[in-house]
């Protein structure tokens, strides 16, 4: 997720942010959203991402040097990492169930130098929602 | 003399007081155990609908479910789990767990329509859920294997209606051969 958190490999301190869990009584996300969710493929897991395409949603990837369209799935989301390089994500592992979602990230509290907000940013000319 | 009242007054206050939050305490500390206790050991459900049938009724079935077992993967094929809808993230079911990551799982594809039948490797980190009444149920068949992060709780007792109280067997699948 650089350069949203731990812009720098190596640092003296990693990141650490605040989490919110009143979402989860609506399970009502927008697009940007930087979420914690447990990893599909191994539930010991957690990953923190930003939240790209919601039901519903068609999203562009790009799939063995193809460009695709693909649909999310009802109840699902696709999530990205920030640092797209290196970053395993919704384009490896597929749309993931909004049900895994563990809470949403809100503000980063530590180092005392990066207090603040989380902005919500998404790559708009890749989603396209028809509502 | 106003003093006195005066001081008289205080100490009554102040034993009130003392009583009213002494108790408040109590009562938060109640529904703290029970938070704590409904979140991470035990909790109980009302299932209704057809899926399950005939373990469990059409009309609503309560039930007890813990949640030890997922959190230290001791669930395995044949228990009735409570998951979370991979479709609507709002909405818990309940299903029998078929099959856990790796297994080689067979099922009927459309029982209504066709006998045909398909056998599915489940991926890593996945499970296979399906309803007893596989007439009538979505589940994996429909969905495919859901991650294991969806799952609750496994239910290990039927409280109401209390003539079908006790514990649920492990598979519901009767013996074809008697």
């Amino acid at each position: 997720m650089s350069p949203t958190f731990n812009p720098r490999a190596r640092n003296f301190t990693d990141d650490y942010v605040l989490v919110e869990k009143f979402c989860l009584k609506k399970y009502e996300f927008s697009h940007g959203d930087v979420v914690v969710f447990c990893s599909p493929s191994n539930h010991k897991e957690k990953h923190i991402k930003r939240i790209i395409a919601l039901p519903g949603d068609w999203i562009g990837t790009t799939h063995n040097s193809h460009d695709d369209v693909l649909k999310v799935p009802k109840g699902h989301c696709w999530v990205e990492g920030d640092n797209s390089a290196s970053s395993m994500d919704s384009r490896s592992f597929g749309p993931i169930p909004l049900g895994l979602v563990k809470g949403r990230v809100t503000h980063v509290v530590w180092p005392p130098q990066r207090i603040g907000l989380v902005e919500r940013v998404f790559p708009q000319e890749r989603v396209s929602s028809f509502k | 003399m106003v003093g006195l009242i005066g001081r008289l007054w205080n100490l009554q206050y102040k034993s009130i007081v003392k009583e009213a939050s002494g108790k408040t305490l109590a009562v938060a500390k109640f529904f703290c155990v029970l938070h704590i206790t409904n979140t991470y050991l035990c909790t109980f459900a009302l299932a209704y609908g057809p899926s399950m049938i005939p373990t469990f009724n059409l009309t609503g079935d309560m039930f007890l479910a813990e949640r030890l077992s997922i959190k230290f993967g001791k669930v395995g094929p044949g228990d009735i789990v409570l998951l979370r809808s991979p479709e609507s993230p709002r909405k818990v079911m309940v299903k029998r767990l078929l099959g856990l990551e790796s297994h080689s799982v067979t099922y009927v594809v459309d029982p209504m329509n066709s006998d045909r039948c398909d056998t599915i490797v489940v991926p890593k980190g996945h499970v296979w859920v399906e309803g007893d009444n596989i007439y009538n149920s979505r589940d994996s068949r429909q969905f495919g294997p859901v991650p294991y992060s969806l799952l609750e709780g496994k239910v290990f007792c039927k409280i109401w209606p209390p003539k079908e109280f006790g514990s649920l067997m492990k598979s519901g699948m009767k013996d074809p051969d008697l």
